[in-house]
């Protein structure tokens, strides 16, 4: 009965498609496959760069058939100049759609320049939001020179697509070069976004992001999760968490969860879903969400890690946008989310040390050099101890001073 | 048709539609000899003595201006996409039953796609100019019974002056004239800015039509072209749509990508110490150019630096580096919006040039060697540092080549490009049509940094400390072709089948267009 069943179904689904197509998509593609019962794999291929790629196009095509095990089939690809990772993710999405049981996965190796793996205490002040189902943005993100960039899983991408943003994250995350950006990915809300992790945890991610958080036991649940698939896939990097805080609840439990893992790098928050969930509009100038700032920063803080701030979504103002890092700056945070290439050099602007605040650090480095050198257990500067938090906060704004050019990395010498 | 390798190591044909042709033989390597061509000599008793050289119609001033099957009828493109003048002014022509034209366009633009039918029919013979958009497709397919000629603005006027090129007619649009003929671009409903890409014209033809939508008494102050070299003025309703003389060139671009392109360029010029009192630059009406040059303007003013003059391709970024004091004088080329239009009616500083003063290969001197940087844009450059305007990688003709080719010829050139589009390499192992010989550029700038031709090694002195990564154009090719899965095969084309040349600034010939194959 059940195979009786089975039958028709397959019978009835023996088209599917995938991607994106029309005239003003770029950099993508769109691929059909209906199942024929016989005469081979026959490739219908339109493509704006057919001159140049479109014989290796259509051998892709046939060698991941082959694959797949794709014997009888007209295919139709219609390419708007898509990579080859993407052609790759557009078609196995496509041919999934129609075996979603087969588990074989077409993977390019490593690019070899995205093997390096990060630390807890990263310099993340600007993370860049890209939407995991749009590959155009993909490629040249890391140009831009962000500390972070996140693939995007959940609200950029519609419920429909979450198949294929899985498939297209995963082929960048091994094809794409980052220029040294820390991989980052944001997952679908728990319970949902455990699904994610298959398709990121073997492919060199450095940092997950898991939004709406609320409390601790989701962050063990997802660690439990991850701990299983690193094993499995003998990952051995460290893969970091970031909890993104976005509700009244979860905001009372901050704490708790900046906690709740020794993997948690930093906390963040999330003031567009914060401020409907209070029952307020967001506003410039925030005074709506600064009780929600400070309790996160506190709790991150308390929890040893790094308090990270909301994205500011006026792409066009960047001198508002300037504002609103220093005062984040002063409220005690170290990164900010963006929208738009653009922002991230603002961003770094605004989070760099001031003159004042690096010329302090460079007494206290010199104080902490010199005490070690004399062999002393205590740091002092004039009459004033130096306790050992103070002494890494100055040794972060001299590289966070160096990294603007507002200092020379030869200082001491001058 | 025979072929020969030029100096560049490209084929090109000897003969094309009946001229014999020379082929490039390098940069600066070939000089004309002789007299410059000339016009008929006229007589001012030959026209009215009170200066009304008004006729009824276009069709009454052809008759009039004796035109024959074969002749050349020059136009030209002030009005970029807007142009209404040369689809009428080809109506009028079939109309007449004239065949085998030769069209000498100053370029081309998208509207002429209403000229297809003509040269299907044979009332154009060929095109000597620009083919752009639908035009270029047409004759990449080998559907044009003669060869395409493109040349630069400066090989234009060069072609004129040297007799490779005689004018039978030339119809001049002019959004304000008066009935002696005088006749001005900067004022009127279809107001374009300048006229100056007719200048030539104006003074070689045997005849000229003046054709205009705002007919003034007797003087139209200024003339940019003169009366005295005009023989007949045609009154029509409307030029066309002057709104279309923006043609989507000159929207600063959104693309993070190409702005940081263009923040590289304007860092490049200051640390490379072009950006000083006194300096020059041009910056044509592309998106990224355009971003360049606002980046420009702020460096100029955090470093209170002041140009000396500023060659456009005018628009609004540059009128306002003009009235907010950042330079003496805009040496305008044609504007390209209607606040370039604008300015150059009310503001001294804002010169109309033609392509005589600015690129002409007979001229004594011109203005695109003293610029100290030009920024420009192409569609492929090659690890020679070679680039290409005219065609994709696919092998089509899509552009013309502009003043592009004149303004090679400053003191440093920069190329401002994306180093792939999509999936289609930019910077590629080589050209699929030479356009520029790489030793006139001397920099490309791409969203990965930048490449300096090294045989300027001064440049890449000083911009040894640079923040902007410096790559050699080599490893960005590998770079592009990694991203692109590998290099990109060459466009199938038949070999045979030469259907368009280009021209170099001195007339020869430096490279060949195919006819492609699908």
């Amino acid at each position: 009965m059940t195979i009786l069943k089975g039958k028709i179904m397959r019978q009835y689904k023996n088209k599917s498609t995938a991607g994106k197509r029309g005239d003003s998509i770029r950099s993508d593609c769109y691929f059909e496959i209906e199942l024929k019962d016989s005469a081979g794999i026959k490739i219908n291929l339109k493509s704006k760069v057919d001159s140049m790629y479109g014989e290796s196009i259509k051998q892709m095509i046939l060698d991941m058939s082959k694959f797949f095990g794709l014997k009888d089939a007209k295919i139709l690809l219609e390419d708007n100049g898509a990579l080859p990772f993407v052609l790759a993710a557009r078609f196995e999405l496509a041919f999934k759609r129609l075996f979603p049981e087969n588990k074989k996965e077409y993977l390019f190796p490593f690019h070899e320049k995205n093997s390096y793996s990060t630390k807890k205490d990263q310099l993340r002040r600007s993370r860049l939001y890209l939407p995991g189902n749009e590959p155009k943005f993909f490629v040249n993100a890391g140009l831009h020179s962000p500390d972070g960039i996140i693939l995007d899983l959940e609200d950029s991408v519609a419920p429909s697509e979450k198949d294929a943003a899985q498939l297209l994250v995963r082929n960048a995350l091994r094809s794409v070069d980052f220029y040294n950006a820390e991989r980052m990915v944001r997952i679908n809300q728990l319970p949902n976004g455990l699904d994610d992790l298959k398709y990121i945890i073997p492919h060199n991610v450095n940092v997950i992001l898991i939004p709406k958080c609320e409390s601790a036991e989701q962050i063990h649940q997802l660690e439990k999760e991850v701990k299983k698939l690193k094993k499995q896939f003998n990952v051995k990097s460290d893969i970091f968490f970031m909890p993104i805080i976005e509700s009244a609840l979860g905001v009372i439990k901050a704490y708790e969860i900046a906690s709740a893992s020794k993997n948690n790098c930093a906390l963040a928050i999330g003031l567009e879903d914060y401020t409907a969930d209070i029952g307020t509009q967001r506003t410039n100038e925030g005074r709506e969400s600064i009780f929600a700032r400070q309790m996160l920063v506190n709790a991150a803080k308390a929890a040893g890690i790094q308090a990270i701030d909301t994205v500011f979504s006026d792409v066009s103002d960047m001198e508002a946008l300037r504002q609103s890092v220093i005062e984040a700056k002063s409220l005690g945070f170290e990164g900010k989310g963006c929208i738009h290439p653009r922002q991230i050099q603002v961003v770094h602007e605004a989070f760099a040390p001031t003159v004042e605040e690096i010329e302090k650090a460079k007494k206290i480095v010199l104080a902490f050099e010199d005490a070690e050198k004399k062999g002393l257990g205590v740091v002092a500067l004039g009459s004033k101890m130096i306790d050992p938090p103070v002494v890494k906060r100055a040794i972060r704004t001299i590289d966070l001073g160096i990294l603007n050019n507002l200092l020379d990395k030869n200082w001491r010498k001058q | 048709m025979k072929l020969i390798k030029n100096a560049a190591g490209r084929l090109v044909p000897t003969e094309v539609n009946g001229q014999e042709q020379i082929p490039f033989r390098g940069i600066n390597k070939y000089k004309p000899t002789g007299n410059k061509a000339k016009p008929p000599i006229r007589t001012c008793i030959d026209y009215p003595s009170d200066g009304n050289k008004v006729v009824k119609d276009l069709k009454t001033a052809l008759k009039k201006a004796g035109l024959k099957d074969g002749m050349t009828i020059s136009t030209h493109h002030h009005l970029r996409n807007g142009d209404a003048v040369t689809n009428m002014l080809f109506d009028v022509v079939k109309e007449m039953g004239i065949k085998n034209i030769r069209w000498f366009p100053s370029a081309s633009f998208p509207v002429h796609s209403h000229l297809i039918k003509y040269l299907e029919d044979g009332t154009i013979h060929h095109i000597e100019g620009s083919m752009n958009g639908p035009l270029g497709k047409f004759t990449s397919e080998g559907k044009m019974k003669g060869v395409g000629v493109l040349r630069s603005h400066g090989g234009r006027y060069q072609s004129i002056q040297d007799g490779e090129v005689h004018i039978d007619i030339a119809v001049i649009l002019a959004p304000t004239a008066d009935p002696f003929g005088n006749a001005t671009g900067d004022r009127g409903k279809s107001a374009c800015g300048l006229i100056g890409f007719a200048l030539g014209d104006s003074e070689y033809a045997d005849r000229v039509i003046i054709i205009t939508d705002n007919l003034v008494p007797f003087p139209c102050v200024p003339w940019q072209i003169q009366g005295n070299n005009v023989d007949y003025v045609v009154e029509v309703e409307s030029l066309g749509d002057p709104s279309k003389i923006v043609s989507g060139t000159t929207e600063v671009t959104k693309s993070p990508d190409r702005l940081l392109i263009a923040e590289y360029v304007a860092q490049f010029m200051d640390e490379a110490g072009i950006m000083k009192d006194g300096f020059s630059f041009q910056a044509g009406a592309g998106g990224t150019a355009l971003a360049f040059a606002i980046f420009l303007k702020e460096k100029m003013k955090k470093k209170n630096v002041k140009a000396r003059f500023v060659r456009g391709g005018s628009t609004k970024y540059l009128v306002q580096m003009l009235e907010e004091g950042l330079t003496d004088y805009i040496l305008d080329g044609q504007t390209f919006d209607l606040e370039g239009v604008r300015s150059m009616r009310e503001n001294d500083g804002h010169v109309n040039t033609s392509p005589f003063t600015s690129y002409n290969f007979h001229g004594k001197g011109n203005f695109a060697s003293i610029v100290d940087a030009a920024v420009l844009g192409a569609t492929e450059v090659d690890v020679n540092f070679n680039a290409n305007v005219v065609t994709h990688s696919d092998g089509y003709l899509l552009h013309g080549i502009g003043g592009w080719q004149n303004c090679l010829y400053s003191k440093c050139t920069i190329l401002a490009i994306p180093s792939f589009r999509d999936r289609i390499p930019v910077i590629v192992d080589e050209v699929t049509t030479l356009c520029g010989p790489g030793e006139l550029i001397d920099v490309i700038a791409t969203e990965r940094g930048l490449c300096i031709n090294p045989k300027r090694k001064d440049l890449l002195k000083a911009m040894k400390n640079s923040s902007i990564p410096i790559i050699d154009i080599k490893d960005l090719k590998k770079q592009v072709d990694e991203i692109c899965g590998g290099a990109p095969a060459k466009p199938k084309v038949n070999k045979d089948k030469v259907v368009a040349i280009i021209k170099w600034v001195d007339g020869t010939v430096l490279d060949s267009v195919f006819q492609v194959e699908n």
